[in-house]
């Protein structure tokens, strides 16, 4: 595939150059932390980031989500009838994503994109934006995605991906549509050696500071009711408070609950992330809730996330070692002390 | 502060060989810098995890609702309060309690830390004698403890346990001459214009996750109004509307409740000033009835007692 090069000082041309062909979600300081939003102009941009603090799954599968309308007023025809709420599939780029968040959504694909079931609105997002994302030269402390089966480098959920190699930018074409837009973008000088042999070096050392913390086959052969039944869950869910944190920074939680809002005599259906933290979340029509304990909530998210979800689609876990949970949970609840736990080869 | 580790865990072997509790709640190390798990100790086998350093800024008051069993608890004067407020709503009984008294010279605030390493990520935090010294990839850097206090803790005036069955150190002087309030007076100065934008601004990036809700030892609700669902009383989206009835219904939740212990704030995890919410009511509270939350367990609340000369000028 395509490999080119651009000096940094040519960054914000390149830029600007992509909010002319697409509209472009970049990482955005915005307060105190980053987070991925439409920009107007290069300068908005950051790449100096680490991370976001919201994962940019919302850009596919908005917090917020308004599905369809409908009018009450009484003697409208159209009255109770819903009607898709239009949809802006403008083709899109992210520039500066991430690979793990990237790989997230291959993740979430088996929910929103299968043989049976195609979520429109995932699939038309999905297909209408471009994955550019920015290799991690220095993975964060929290960082796991090696454990559990992307990295650093990982291009699988990418179109194309820039290395940072101090002076410049390498850029890699992945996809067919990564080809082609870094050929929009007129992006032609080659690849100076040196950048290419400090990429690989940059790759070799990223991948080299994170370890490997928990074993994913291990706990993918365990049995499920002995996992279930395990003692661990009751000191695990201690500490935590149920709040939604954990899910809703997580790139790959994909859990959603639908409401209808009305005001007047209109109304529309909206979905909306939710959380399986929450009590409501599993609560029945009957008033019975099969997780109405904590540790049932607790230990729901742990496996699903690294025992369900391995065992229903054989792809691996459903998380790729960004850490948001692990930085941002009020209460030092960490998954990688939890996975470890899980894969142990006997609870004792 | 720190020597409190030791304390606690001698407390906690104690007590439990005693059979005076049949649980110790601290906490534990935490797994990253800045963090610390709260922790249930059962057996004396796992006292050696207690630890004490200045990021136990998690209330343990809020792990204790409903609990039947005898506990005895590490307590800094902002948990001790909750737990008063606690047994005044009888949700936990004193007799079944064994507080271990922290007195307290502030938590720190990892998102002061943070903002102040500009991007550079810590990998370790030590605390010695008033100094921090956070390092990471490269750099080592340290700060004075009352630069990177959690806010609450800069104007905190109860920094000792209010009740305690034992101390785990010697009392700290209470800061003196502290204005609480005066964030307060500004928001009470805008117009009402300004001031709705204010709200409306400090809510915008909401993401309704309810750490703050969940982190609040007040907050012990069977069902919390925002979980009701027949009928469902608050929308559950994002929108400006839904967000800001859940933060203004639950700040009201609390007037003559709260004790400023900071709890909500921390676990935020977009960094919204939650306390803006709830500190005009404490301030109200105390220029209307001269009450200051969870000081005494002999005093009722004034919101949950009658009195004829209750203030009554707010009634138009």
């Amino acid at each position: 595939m395509l490999e080119v090069y651009f000096q940094k000082a040519k960054l914000n041309e390149v830029i600007e150059q992509l909010i002319r062909l697409l509209r472009v979600y970049a990482p955005v300081l915005k307060g105190a932390y980053h987070e991925f939003a439409q920009i107007k102009t290069a300068s908005d941009a950051d790449l100096g980031f680490q991370n976001t603090r919201l994962s940019p799954k919302g850009l596919f599968h908005p917090h917020l989500e308004r599905m369809f309308e409908f009018s009450l007023a009484k003697g409208d025809p159209q009255a109770s009838i819903l009607r898709e709420v239009p949809k802006d599939y403008s083709p899109s780029v992210i520039l500066g994503i991430r690979p793990c968040d990237a790989r997230a959504f291959q993740v979430d694909d088996v929910n929103f994109d299968t043989s049976v079931v195609k979520d429109p609105w995932w699939v038309e997002r999905r297909k209408s934006m471009t994955l550019v994302g920015l290799a991690c030269n220095e993975p964060c402390s929290t960082c796991f995605c090696t454990t559990v089966g992307t990295g650093p480098f990982d291009t699988n959920g990418l179109d194309a991906v820039l290395v940072d190699v101090g002076d410049g930018y390498v850029v890699r074409a992945v996809t067919e549509r990564g080809e082609e837009l870094v050929l929009k973008l007129g992006l032609k000088d080659l690849v100076p050696d040196e950048a290419a042999k400090k990429a690989e070096e940059q790759k070799v050392s990223a991948e080299q500071s994170l370890g490997r913390l928990f074993d994913t086959e291990a706990i993918a052969k365990r049995d499920s009711a002995e996992l279930f039944n395990a003692g661990f869950w009751e000191e695990v869910q201690f500490a935590c408070i149920n709040c939604g944190t954990c899910t809703f920074l997580c790139p790959t939680c994909w859990c959603f609950d639908i409401q209808d809002e009305v005001s007047g005599e209109q109304g529309e259906r909206v979905r909306l992330w939710d959380s399986c933290m929450f009590p409501l979340f599993t609560l029945h029509g009957s008033g019975h809730n099969p997780r109405s304990q904590k540790l049932q909530r607790v230990r729901q998210r742990f496996m699903h996330k690294l025992k369900y979800y391995q065992d229903k689609y054989h792809q691996g876990v459903a998380c790729v070692g960004c850490g948001r949970c692990v930085t941002q949970c009020p209460v030092n609840i960490d998954i990688r002390s939890v996975a470890q736990l899980m894969s142990a080869s006997c609870i004792c | 502060m720190l020597a409190y580790t030791e304390k606690i865990r001698e407390a906690a072997r104690r007590l439990l060989a005693e059979n005076r509790v049949d649980v110790v709640i601290g906490y534990r190390k935490g797994t990253i810098p800045f963090a610390n798990e709260p922790f249930l100790a059962k057996s004396s086998e796992q006292v050696d995890r207690l630890y004490w350093d200045g990021f136990c800024g998690a209330n343990l008051a809020n792990y204790l609702p409903k609990r039947t069993d005898r506990v005895a608890i590490v307590a800094k004067g902002c948990d001790s309060r909750n737990i008063v407020v606690q047994v005044l709503e009888n949700q936990i009984s004193r007799d079944n309690l064994y507080i271990l008294g922290a007195p307290c010279k502030g938590m720190l605030d990892r998102r002061a830390i943070r903002k102040a390493l500009k991007g550079k990520e810590a990998t370790s935090c030590e605390e010695e004698d008033g100094k921090i010294v956070v390092s990471g990839r490269g750099f080592s850097t340290s700060f004075e403890r009352t630069d990177v206090l959690q806010e609450n803790c800069t104007i905190c005036i109860h920094r000792n346990p209010v009740i305690y069955d034992e101390l785990l150190g010697d009392l700290v002087p209470e800061q003196q001459g502290v204005d609480r309030y005066e964030d307060v007076r500004k928001v009470e100065a805008m117009s009402p214009e300004e001031r709705w934008r204010y709200f409306e601004e400090l809510t915008a990036s909401c993401i309704r996750c309810y750490a703050c809700r969940n982190a609040c030892p007040m907050c012990f609700c069977p069902t919390c109004f925002v979980d009701e669902s027949t009928p469902q009383w608050v929308g559950k989206t994002i929108n400006p509307t839904d967000t800001r009835t859940f933060h203004f219904l639950r700040a009201y939740h609390l007037g003559g409740r709260c004790t400023d212990c900071g709890a909500c704030e921390r676990a935020c995890p977009v960094g919204i000033k939650v306390r803006q919410f709830t500190k005009k009511l404490e301030k109200d509270i105390i220029e209307l009835y001269g009450y200051e939350v969870g000081l005494s367990l002999e005093q009722r609340p004034p919101l949950d007692t009658y009195k004829p000369g209750d203030p009554e000028s707010f009634i138009k």
